[in-house]
């Protein structure tokens, strides 16, 4: 990325990418949050929003982490940190927590990703066909499963090639999963039609957002 | 009288035979039965298919059966580049199977429920649907997934009584009651014991039935690795 354009915007930070993703889940959702940034998304989830985070170990109600001296250490989330139990929570066994997610029970799945494609294929679990660290999880059950998928991510690799793309170069998650994408630089809807942005950072034009992005995108605000 | 309690780890591991596929339950290290798999370590079995969520991280649990060289096979949903599993499975000497980890579950649940195979969307259209049976049902790819039933489970259990009755902690049940239905030869570590009738027959979780040993091992509270950087 040229100084010049780095001046021109400020890209959000992990933790404000997650915060821009709690605004827009409502009470009453069931949700579940892939490993990385969208852990942080609860941070930003108000406790009087009443939204049950479900954890694929077998975990409905997960609350915030605790302090170090309440540490429950039989009570962890997918991603191995020490977490807490709502009023209301529960545990579930590993063949139910996955029914939760296989059976359409969760209103939405954010999962963060090395692609999203224009058709709204998914790729999150190997950077290659022979990658030595394959991680699936409960990434293609989530993807296939949850009512909505949303992907939260940087908008370009590190070496600045755009993660939005046409078709993913990276193995597949899932085919057409994903309805929406956040991303440092601008929200953007899947749709029939391709990429449609809805809102940019102040500061990145249409132009700046297309550039940085692999498949075309046109912007229209929400309705 | 029925007493499933084993009064040794010798006894609680005889008769696994070399070749044996073995469900290892828990995720990360809660319910995770690490008394078991050191006692498999020492019973000496080999050439072991092993079924767990995934291929661990250091120290507890699978690295020292693989580090043992006493595994042939792993099934699991991930693993980690930087690990004992995943230096195995580079170099060749551990054969892998990855398996998404809702089907890896139902696979379980399946064999324990004698469910010899189901379809699921879950995977259609990705690397893992190569070679599978695939059909479209209600308008919707799905592939075909068998059953996935062990040999031998090891389980852990919060508690336990004499007819194998269980009861799990918060998350420790995870793995536990699927692994425990769908394994041949189901061998409970316990932190605790009940006596007979003590556990609320509306707490039980896990019914005897399923269950083959149960040892008494007052393990101790899991201990999590450094948390991965969020």
């Amino acid at each position: 990325m040229s100084e010049s354009s780095a001046a021109a915007y400020q890209p959000l930070g992990r933790s404000a990418m997650a915060a821009r993703v709690a605004r827009d889940i409502p009470e009453g959702w069931y949700v579940n949050l892939g490993i990385g940034i969208p852990t942080l998304v609860s941070n930003h989830v108000p406790l009087s929003r009443e939204v049950v985070f479900h954890s694929e170990n077998g975990v409905i109600g997960v609350g915030p982490a605790p302090p170090p001296e309440a540490v429950n250490p039989w009570l962890i989330n997918a991603s191995s940190q020490h977490v807490t139990l709502r009023p209301g929570g529960s545990y579930i066994q590993h063949a139910d927590s996955f029914a939760v997610v296989r059976g359409g029970h969760l209103d939405l799945c954010v999962l963060g990703a090395y692609q999203v494609a224009e058709n709204g294929d998914l790729a999150n679990w190997a950077r290659s066909e022979d990658d030595t660290g394959p991680q699936i999880g409960g990434a293609m059950d989530l993807a296939v499963g949850a009512r909505r998928v949303w992907a939260v991510m940087e908008h370009t690799t590190r070496e600045g090639k755009p993660r939005l793309v046409h078709r993913c170069s990276y193995p597949l998650t899932a085919k057409a999963a994903v309805s929406r994408v956040y991303t440092n630089l601008a929200v953007l809807d899947v749709t029939p039609e391709g990429f449609v942005a809805r809102e940019m950072i102040a500061g990145l034009s249409l132009a700046g957002l297309q550039a940085r992005t692999g498949a075309p995108v046109r912007f229209e605000k929400q309705a | 009288m029925i007493d499933k309690f084993v009064r040794s780890m010798a006894e609680a591991m005889a008769g696994i035979a070399d070749g044996s596929t073995v469900l290892i339950a828990g995720f990360a290290d809660v319910g995770q039965p690490n008394a078991l798999i050191e006692g498999l370590v020492e019973q000496g079995a080999r050439d072991l298919t092993i079924v767990m969520n995934s291929g661990g991280r250091g120290g507890t649990g699978l690295p020292k059966l693989l580090e043992a060289g006493r595994v042939r096979k792993l099934i699991c949903s991930f693993v980690r580049s930087a690990s004992v599993a995943g230096e195995l499975v580079t170099a060749g000497k551990v054969e892998l199977e990855v398996v998404p980890q809702g089907t890896l579950a139902e696979r379980i649940r399946a064999a324990g429920a004698g469910v010899p195979a189901f379809y699921t969307p879950t995977g259609a259209g990705t690397k893992i649907a190569r070679g599978k049976e695939v059909r479209e049902i209600g308008g919707r790819e799905c592939i075909l997934e068998y059953a996935l039933p062990g040999d031998v489970a090891l389980v852990e259990a919060w508690r336990a009584d004499r007819w194998g009755n269980l009861e799990f902690r918060a998350a420790g049940r995870s793995y536990n009651p699927i692994m425990a239905a769908a394994g041949r030869l189901t061998i409970v570590q316990t932190q605790h014991v009940a006596e007979l009738g003590e556990i609320e027959p509306e707490a039980v979780v896990t019914p005897g039935i399923f269950v083959h040993r149960v040892l008494h091992v007052p393990y101790g509270d899991p201990v999590m690795p450094a948390p991965a950087k969020s």
